[in-house]
């Protein structure tokens, strides 16, 4: 049976950790590991405040993050209402960042990829971005 | 957070998250005693950390882009798994020194 959860939130800096925090509560009835609840709420922070820093801009939204268990796998979403992301390839490699003068590392997709078993975005420029990511725990 | 200058060098003890939130917050701190001239070397101590994500990275970067032209060194130090993990990944460790 899968289990599900929802969660919006305003998209201020201060719910990033509400937000990863909430999501491992969450995913912690599979009894993950702890490096496995590290790599969950590393790819979460790194998404949700994407979300936040790039996809509103700093300015007011709504971030709405989804999480469902379905045997031992994980699945979550993230997704803004936001500007989207002009090419999504690009923002997914490393190091690359638009914002160099906030000191974004450009490394957030990349934590993303290399903590979660997989990774898809969807973007539309004005529509906003979604964020789907899965990962098997205890594998 | 804890910040004790000793000479010229700058010790933070962070606090248990690095994330983009306080990111905002430690870098402002950081650079008030690196622009006034009292830090010139800043070692970052990680032993009650145990969430760093990219924001991180950039707190670290940043503070080695601002000092490197002044002759100063950032290092860090007492990393747990955790964040000595995402170090490694992030390929951070080909610029910062681990202060031993």
């Amino acid at each position: 049976m899968k289990k599900r959860m929802y969660l919006e939130i305003d998209s201020i800096s201060e719910n990033e950790n509400f937000a990863r925090v909430t999501v491992a509560a969450f995913v912690s009835r599979l009894n993950p590991t702890l490096e496995e609840i590290a790599d969950i709420k590393t790819a979460v922070s790194e998404a949700v405040t994407n979300a936040i820093v790039h996809g509103y801009d700093g300015k007011e939204g709504i971030v709405y993050i989804t999480c469902e268990i379905e045997e031992n796998e994980v699945h979550i979403t993230i997704e803004d209402k936001g500007i989207g992301i002009e090419n999504v390839d690009k923002a997914r490699e490393p190091l690359y960042t638009t914002k160099p003068d906030d000191e974004r590392s450009g490394m957030g997709f990349v934590f993303m990829e290399v903590f979660m078993d997989s990774l898809t975005v969807e973007s539309k420029i004005s529509e906003g971005t979604i964020i789907r990511m899965s990962k098997k725990i205890g594998e | 957070m804890e910040y004790i200058l000793k000479g010229d060098t700058l010790l933070i003890v962070m606090d248990r998250d690095l994330d983009h939130h306080n990111a905002a917050i430690i870098k402002e701190k950081i650079d008030g005693f690196i622009y006034s001239g009292q830090a010139k070397n800043v070692i970052f101590d990680f032993k009650q950390t145990n969430f760093m994500d990219s924001s991180g990275i950039g707190v670290v970067m940043g503070r080695h882009r601002l000092l490197k032209p002044l002759g100063g060194t950032v290092k860090v130090k007492n990393l747990r798994s955790d964040v000595e993990r995402i170090f490694l990944i992030s390929g951070l460790y080909k610029i910062i020194e681990k202060e031993v």
